[in-house]
């Protein structure tokens, strides 16, 4: 089966899975993600996904988001300023690769599938990877505008993920 | 007491630094490399220790250095190429035993500290200074060429050695695992192996310049001719193939666009360097190879892979660093040694430097060109990672062969190689050497 429907499934999956209801590992299916045990530096982010959120690591004093969260900002180097800031989960594919050759065994049956670099419309330089459910491998449409989704993984957790909305600008 | 990694403050990573201090006063003379080997057979000999101690000894016989006489060592503690001692397996007592063993039973098997270094050469009675330049040889070899510019030590050897394991690497660990922690889920539940990102760069690559990848066809095919005139490297002693164009295109993709020949074996190899200073150069056996500049990039990228843009920004950087602290330009250059382990890469490495007038977006086109060690514009002269293993050192190797005229089959007749660099790893993130056949 191609990659690209069985994304479909999982994707459609978060629909109907309650928040917080209890989640069975065999409930998974192929093609999942792997699970996320959110961790002190990361669980803003993972818990406001759990709630169809997406949220990105910002320092106010030099008004400036960063991805991945880190425990000072880059720019300044002080941590005091850190906060999470919801964005608008619109982005733009900048370009992407076909993974064949997977080190993840969980996604291993599910190659080749395409991985996206999702520029963030709130801030270009901020990126996201997807796996960009119900695009065909290999004719990802470079520039085109996506929206975020949320996505269960293996334990539940869920993750942002992305679609497109519109062929290029 | 051990020995640490040198500061970062050694390293010149800013612009505007003006001409190296010790421009020309350090030189490169001797060369050792220990055989390769695809993984570790388990003999003590072959152990990551082992090898290193065959690399170390042939670095200073081939300079005619008394052991003695050398009162530095700088090197990279760690070797692993991604394979790691399993949990649970039974150490290698009797390659551990075969040696003078420090704390870590797994140093010399795993992992390699300057103390279990001196404790297994006890021929090395002078040593006064050591100290860590971790990452790669590229790293290594700029500590080493400031230590002895600034008096700290007179005549250094410069080590880096890898280890390879039985094994397919990356498959075990957290990535057979149902979970992940928060932190790395954000870059690693998409499963893109290590060269996606560089994949990603030259899919843009293509795209902006309107490239594609097949054009990358002569940069492999001369990179692996040029590794099979390498003896010191894998693919000449273990797997004398050559990579023909349809070769090329029918390799299996990893990340497509990149393939298998654009990603390099992972392999054991030891090399050490005997650094001293121009004065004392001129007494030891091989031609000194004298060292204009070194230079670093500490970027980093903004968010999780660096954009086609901010590579372009950072590898043009860079070439201002590495020209100006060596006092030359881009038409001094007699050729290029720059990283390619991944080999979607290099291009961007070469057109940062301007080598050959390049600019953004027209290597491919001159890989289409002579490109080879007889004509006027070598390329990758060493044959690099994809040429000869992944080692990251080939490069630096090769520059110092050349220079001293003993690259043998692999020597470039189409120039003259008076000065040349050489550095990486990545585009974004690397360290550079400027090497030359005098010392201004
Ligand atoms: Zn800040």
């Amino acid at each position: 089966m191609p990659f690209a429907r069985k994304r479909a499934v999982a994707v459609d999956r978060i629909i109907v899975v309650a928040f917080n209801a209890p989640f069975r590992l065999e409930d998974s299916g192929e093609g999942m993600k792997q699970g996320v045990d959110p961790d002190d530096l990361t669980r803003p982010f993972w818990e406001a996904a759990n709630e169809h959120r997406l949220v990105i690591q910002n320092c106010a004093a030099c008004d400036r988001l960063q991805h991945p969260p880190a425990r000072s900002c880059h720019q300044c180097r002080f941590g005091d300023s850190l906060e999470w800031k919801e964005v608008s989960g619109r982005g733009r594919i900048y370009n992407y690769g076909v993974v064949h050759d997977c080190p993840i065994r969980l996604l291993q049956e599910d190659q080749p599938f395409n991985v996206a670099v999702i520029m963030l419309d709130d801030d270009p330089g901020i990126q996201m990877y997807s796996h960009l459910s119900g695009t065909p491998v290999d004719a990802v449409p470079v520039g085109a505008d996506v929206e975020v989704v949320f996505e269960a993984t293996a334990n539940g957790q869920k993750v942002p993920e992305w679609r497109v909305v519109a062929q290029e600008r | 007491m051990s020995t640490l990694p040198a500061p970062a403050s050694v390293y010149r990573a800013k612009e505007g630094l003006g001409l190296w201090e010790h421009r020309g006063k350090v030189a490169a003379v001797g060369i050792g490399h220990s055989p390769t080997f695809r993984r570790w057979d388990g003999t003590p000999e072959n152990s990551v220790g082992g090898i290193s101690l065959e690399a170390l000894r042939r670095a200073m016989d081939d300079a005619g250095a008394n052991p003695a006489d050398i009162d530095g060592l700088v090197m990279d503690p760690s070797t692993t190429t991604g394979a790691f001692w399993p949990k649970g397996k039974p150490l290698p007592w009797e390659a551990i035993n075969a040696y003078r063993r420090t704390d870590d039973p797994l140093d010399g098997i795993t992992g390699l500290s300057a103390e279990w270094i001196l404790a297994n050469m006890p021929e090395l009675t002078g040593i006064g200074f050591t100290t860590y330049g971790v990452g790669c040889m590229s790293n290594a070899i700029c500590v080493a060429a400031q230590a002895i510019g600034d008096g700290r030590a007179h005549t250094c050897l410069v080590l880096k050695s890898w280890h390879n394991l039985e094994g397919r690497y990356y498959q075990g660990g957290a990535n057979a695992g149902e979970a992940i922690p928060g932190s790395s889920a954000i870059r690693s539940l998409w499963g893109t192996p290590a060269c996606f990102g560089t994949a990603v760069q030259f899919a843009e690559y293509c795209r902006k310049y309107g490239k594609s990848h097949d054009m990358m066809a002569p940069f492999i095919e001369n990179s692996r001719r040029n590794g099979l005139k390498f003896p010191e490297g894998y693919w000449a002693q273990h797997r004398p193939e050559e990579i023909t164009p349809e070769d090329y295109a029918a390799a299996r993709w990893i990340a497509k666009p990149a393939n298998l020949f654009d990603n390099d074996l992972p392999i054991m190899v030891s090399a050490a360097y005997l650094f001293t200073t121009a004065e004392r150069a001129r007494h030891l056996k091989q031609k000194p190879v004298y060292i204009l500049n070194h230079a670093t990039s500490r970027t980093r990228p903004r968010s999780l892979t660096p954009t086609l843009d901010e590579v372009e920004e950072d590898t043009a950087r860079t070439a201002r660093k590495i020209y100006e602290g060596a006092g030359i330009t881009a038409d001094d250059l007699s050729f290029e040694n720059m990283y390619d382990g991944f080999a979607l890469f290099h291009q961007f490495h070469i057109e940062g430097l301007g080598y050959r007038g390049l600019k953004f977006g027209e290597a491919l086109d001159f890989y289409q060109t002579d490109i080879g060690i007889s004509g006027p514009n070598p390329v990758s002269p060493s044959g690099g990672n994809i040429g000869c293993g992944r080692s990251r050192f080939w490069m630096h190797t090769d520059c110092i062969q050349q220079i001293q005229q003993r690259a043998g089959a692999r020597q470039v007749t189409g120039v003259k190689p008076e000065i040349a660099v050489s550095g990486g790893p990545m585009p974004v993130g690397g360290n550079y050497m400027v090497w030359s056949a005098t010392p201004d």
